[in-house]
């Protein structure tokens, strides 16, 4: 009796630590994405290189492929940039650029810098599409497999860690079905 | 006697302190969770159809009304403790403008809230809804508040119970004194 009368107010204790702790890891920008396992939205967007031609979601069926959003406004984008070349030089999967709302001068300019590691990129320059596809901070990644619906979403500069252990195998596992 | 009497009348005054908090606490909380619900049970108003309102005198100042009290409703994801309606993130203003045009389209609140949840999930909401994952959210702080008072009446039961077997009584204080004293 004497005992629990320690114990309770212990594992209360525990217990709030324990909360409190997981909070502590816990990235309050990381929103889990409603768009998971539902299809990709479809939107159709100018091309960055000629923006007479028009991209739509649809025309990547049939593929894996991956979204990512940035801009050259973006300071993260800046930051994941190098990790992006690494992994579009891998050559698995295709990688649109979604360049959300920015000059497409200062777009090209970037990538004329930086590199470029995608295979097309996309404007939104008014952010409609991006409204679309939930975008609400740059860089954030999409991963979408053959039959058009979303299967993951990075959101933040992507790290090796989450290329590594996160997308390819993912991409990998997508491939295969 | 005296003491005794005076030891009785403490722990009564401290109970009633006690018992007046947390009566107070439970009529706060469920005050403030009435409001809320309150809030959200007025009705929304009803959209009025695009043609006619473009035309109508006055007709945007009602827009930029609903606008107003839809954007203190949702939250803008950048900037996450501002509301859609405080913040001037980019992103807000895209999203701003999105709900105003929904508005014109004469989309209910309802169905704008919808569509924004679509996108950005129940987060964009400032206040979640009522379901399976947000019960705890919702209930947790009148469970533990109800834990709270049941652990209290079980103390206060205990120790009552402890005093009615053995009354302190002046004497028994006078002989522990003694006791001590010696």
């Amino acid at each position: 009796m004497r005992a629990l009368k320690f114990l309770i107010p212990l594992a209360l204790f525990a217990g709030i630590a324990w909360f409190l702790l997981k909070g502590l890891d816990n990235d309050p920008r990381n929103i889990p994405s409603p768009l998971i396992d539902k299809p990709a939205p479809a939107v159709s967007l100018p091309r960055l290189d000629d923006p007479s031609q028009r991209w739509t979601t649809e025309q990547m069926r049939g593929q894996v492929w991956v979204l990512n959003v940035w801009g050259s406004w973006c300071a993260g984008c800046r930051v994941e940039h190098p990790l992006l070349e690494v992994f579009s030089r891998q050559g698995s999967v295709p990688i649109v650029g979604f360049a959300w709302k920015d000059d497409p001068k200062a777009s090209k300019a970037w990538l004329d810098r930086l590199g470029d590691p995608y295979k097309i990129n996309v404007m939104d320059r008014d952010g409609r599409a991006a409204i679309d596809w939930g975008v609400y901070g740059a860089p954030e990644t999409f991963v979408i497999d053959k039959a058009g619906v979303v299967r993951d979403k990075h959101t933040g500069p992507l790290t090796r860690k989450a290329i590594d252990e996160r997308l390819v195998p993912l991409i990998k596992k997508l491939q295969a079905q | 006697m005296s003491v005794s009497k005076q030891f009785g009348l403490r722990v009564g005054s401290r109970m009633r302190n006690l018992l007046a908090a947390v009566l107070a606490v439970g009529v706060v909380s469920i005050c403030s969770a009435g409001a809320a619900q309150a809030q959200s049970a007025a009705p929304a108003p009803a959209p009025a159809p695009a043609a006619a309102t473009n035309a109508a005198p006055g007709a945007s100042e009602r827009y930029a009304e609903r606008l107003r009290a839809l954007s203190l409703q949702l939250r803008c994801l950048v900037c996450q403790n501002q509301t859609l309606a405080d913040s001037q993130a980019e992103l807000a203003t895209d999203l701003r403008r999105e709900v105003e045009e929904q508005i014109e389209k004469g989309k209910t609140d309802d169905e704008i809230k919808a569509y924004l949840v679509a996108r950005y999930g129940d987060f964009v909401l400032y206040k979640p809804p009522v379901q399976r994952n947000t019960v705890m959210l919702w209930f947790g702080p009148f469970a533990l508040l109800l834990v709270g008072v049941a652990a209290w009446l079980l103390v206060q039961r205990r120790s009552r119970a402890r005093r009615a077997e053995a009354p302190v009584t002046a004497d028994d204080d006078r002989d522990r004194a003694r006791k001590l004293l010696e």
